[in-house]
C-alpha cells in the first residue's frame, strides 16, 4: 500500500494495540491481523469463544415502504420471506451475473432494513443501489456511526446467555448488552454459534471491554483477521474479492440456494437463469491437501493431468484439520468430490482432493 | 528478544553458529516470534550449492511464505529432517531443535559481513 494512503481506524484501535497486536492493512483499514498466534486464536473460537473486532465492515439502512420491492430488485435472495427480527445471506449481482458484495440483512422493522457489507465495498455498493433502485426508498450509510464486534464461538452463548435466549440463529434484536443498547444478531463467519453486536462507535471500547474481562473465565480470547479468514475458510464461506468477484456469478461460486428465481424480476437473473439451466464451464470447489505440503494459497495453480484448469482463491493451513486446504475455480468436469487435482507450489506439484463442502465436517 | 551472545546475524534475520569449517543456520527469536505459527520448512537438499544472501529455503507461517537467505556460500551438508514433522520446532526452539541447515562454508571471511549480536539488536530495534 502507498505510503499517502491514509487507513482508517476503527474505535478499538487503541484497545488492539494494548493486547499486542499486529495490524495489517485490509480493505483500506488498519486491522489486527492477530494477538498471539492464529491457530491459538482459531482454537479459542472453535472450543471456547473469541472476540473480533467487525467495525470495518459497512452498515447501510434501508427504509419505506417500497423498501422490500427495492432490495428484491437489488439482491439475489427473497427478502419477503423474512419476517421482522430475522436475518437472510443474500447478494448482489450486475447485470451479468457477477457478484458486487455478497452480504447479510436483518429486517428490523416492517419496512426497515439494516444490510452488513464488505469493507472494501461499503461506496461502491451504497452508489451501485442508490442508482439501481426500481422505487424511491431512503438509503443511509451509517458505517461511520457504527461500530461491530462478533463474539463466536460455543462459549459465546453462555456469557450472552440473556441475548441467547431472546436471539435464535439468524435472528435479531435491539436490546440493552451491558448498559448500551445495540443490535445483536445470531450471526457470524466462523462456523460457531455467537454474535454479531452492531453499536454506536462510542460504546465500542466499553464492550470490547467488558466481553473481554466477563469472558475470562470462559476462556475468551481477542482474535484478529488471520483467525477469521481460517476460520471461514474450513467452513467454506466464500470472501467477496477473492473467492467472488464482479467476474464470478453465484452459480458458480455454488450459491445458487441464495438465489430466488421464483421471485419478481431482480438484477442479474437472466444470466443467472441460463447458467443455471445450462450449466456453468466453472465450479469454485473446495479442496484439502494429502499429506504434508505447503500451505496452498491464492493465485496457486490447480492442476489436472499435468493441464492447469483452475487457480487458488483462498488457501491456508487448516488449524482444525492440521492440513493445507483451499477452494478455486475448476473446470466443472473435475469439480467433483473424491477429484483428485495439484497444487502447484515453486514450480513442484503436490496431491491434493476436491472435498464436498464445508471441509470441516460439524458434529451436527 | 533472545539473542545469544555466541552467535551471528543476518539482517535477513537468520542465525549463524560456526562449527570448525561448517555453518549451522536457523532463524532468529525475533524472527520466528514475527511470523509466529510456522507450519511448512522448505529446506535446501544436501548436497546443495548455495550463495550468501540469495535466498535458499522457505519458512511458511499460517498467513505467509518467507524466504531464508544463506547467510555463507558453499555447499549444504545436512537439514534439519525434523523440521518435516515438526516445523513448530522453529517457534519453540529456534537457536536449538529448530536448526535449519548446515553449511560447509567455502569462504570463512564472508562471516565478517555477518551482524554481531548488539548490532542485530540494533538492527531490530531491541
Amino acid at each position: 500500500m502507498p505510503s499517502t494512503v491514509t487507513l482508517r481506524r476503527t474505535p478499538l484501535y487503541s484497545a488492539h494495540l494494548e493486547w499486542g497486536a499486529k495490524m495489517v492493512s485490509f480493505a483500506g483499514w488498519e486491522m489486527p491481523a492477530q494477538y498471539s498466534s492464529i491457530i491459538e486464536e482459531h482454537t479459542a473460537v472453535r472450543e471456547r469463544v473469541g472476540l473480533f473486532d467487525i467495525s470495518h465492515m459497512g452498515e447501510v439502512l434501508v427504509a419505506g415502504p417500497n423498501a422490500e420491492r427495492v432490495l428484491n430488485h437489488l439482491l439475489t435472495n427473497d427478502v419477503s420471506t423474512i419476517g421482522v427480527g430475522q436475518a437472510q445471506y443474500t447478494l448482489m449481482c450486475n447485470e451479468r451475473g457477477g457478484v458486487i458484495d455478497d452480504l447479510i440483512v436483518y429486517r428490523v422493522e416492517p419496512s426497515v432494513y439494516l444490510m452488513v457489507v464488505n469493507a472494501a465495498n461499503i461506496e461502491t455498493d451504497f452508489a451501485w443501489m442508490n442508482a439501481h433502485a426500481n422505487a424511491s426508498a431512503v438509503f443511509e450509510n451509517e458505517s461511520d456511526n457504527t461500530a461491530a464486534l462478533a463474539l463466536q464461538g460455543p462459549n459465546s452463548v453462555r456469557l450472552l446467555a440473556d441475548v441467547a435466549a431472546r436471539v435464535p440463529h439468524f435472528h435479531v434484536a435491539r436490546l440493552d448488552v451491558f448498559g448500551h443498547e445495540c443490535w445483536i444478531a445470531r450471526t457470524g463467519y466462523t462456523g460457531e454459534d455467537g454474535f454479531e453486536i452492531l453499536c454506536d462507535t462510542g460504546d465500542a471500547v466499553e464492550l470490547w471491554n467488558a466481553l473481554l474481562s466477563r469472558g475470562r473465565e470462559l476462556g475468551i480470547r481477542p482474535c484478529g483477521l488471520g483467525a477469521r479468514d481460517t476460520l471461514r475458510l474450513e467452513m467454506c464461506y466464500p470472501l467477496n474479492g477473492s473467492d467472488m468477484t464482479a467476474e464470478t456469478t453465484p452459480i458458480e461460486a455454488g450459491l445458487v440456494r441464495f438465489v430466488a428465481f421464483d421471485k419478481a424480476d431482480f438484477i442479474g437473473r437472466d444470466a443467472l437463469l441460463t447458467q443455471k439451466e445450462k450449466g456453468v464451464a466453472r465450479k469454485l470447489a473446495a479442496f484439502k491437501m494429502v499429506g504434508t505440503s505447503p500451505p496452498p494459497r491464492s493465485h496457486y495453480a490447480i492442476v489436472a493431468g499435468a493441464r492447469k484448469i483452475g487457480e487458488v482463491t483462498s488457501g491456508t493451513q487448516s488449524p482444525t484439520l492440521s492440513v493445507g486446504i483451499g477452494m478455486g475455480y475448476v473446470e466443472t468436469a473435475v469439480a467433483q468430490p473424491g477429484a483428485k487435482i495439484e497444487i502447484e507450489v515453486r514450480g513442484k506439484s503436490y496431491p491434493a482432493v476436491i472435498e464436498q463442502k464445508p471441509l470441516l465436517k460439524r458434529k451436527s | 528478544m533472545n539473542i545469544p551472545k555466541d552467535l551471528k546475524y543476518a539482517k535477513t534475520h537468520e542465525w549463524v553458529r560456526v562449527e570448525g569449517d561448517t555453518a549451522v543456520i536457523g532463524l532468529t527469536d525475533h524472527a520466528q516470534h514475527e511470523l509466529t505459527d510456522i507450519v511448512y520448512v522448505e529446506l535446501p537438499a544436501v548436497g546443495t550449492d548455495v550463495e550468501a544472501d540469495k535466498e535458499c529455503a522457505v519458512v511458511e507461517s499460517v498467513k505467509a511464505a518467507s524466504d531464508i537467505y544463506a547467510s555463507v556460500s558453499g555447499e549444504v551438508v545436512a537439514t534439519n529432517n525434523e523440521l518435516s514433522n515438526a516445523p513448530e520446532l522453529v517457534n519453540d526452539d529456534p537457536y536449538g531443535k529448530g536448526w535449519l541447515f548446515k553449511v560447509k562454508m567455502r569462504d570463512p571471511g564472508e562471516l565478517n559481513e555477518l551482524l554481531s549480536p548488539n548490532d542485530y539488536a540494533h538492527h531490530i530495534g531491541a
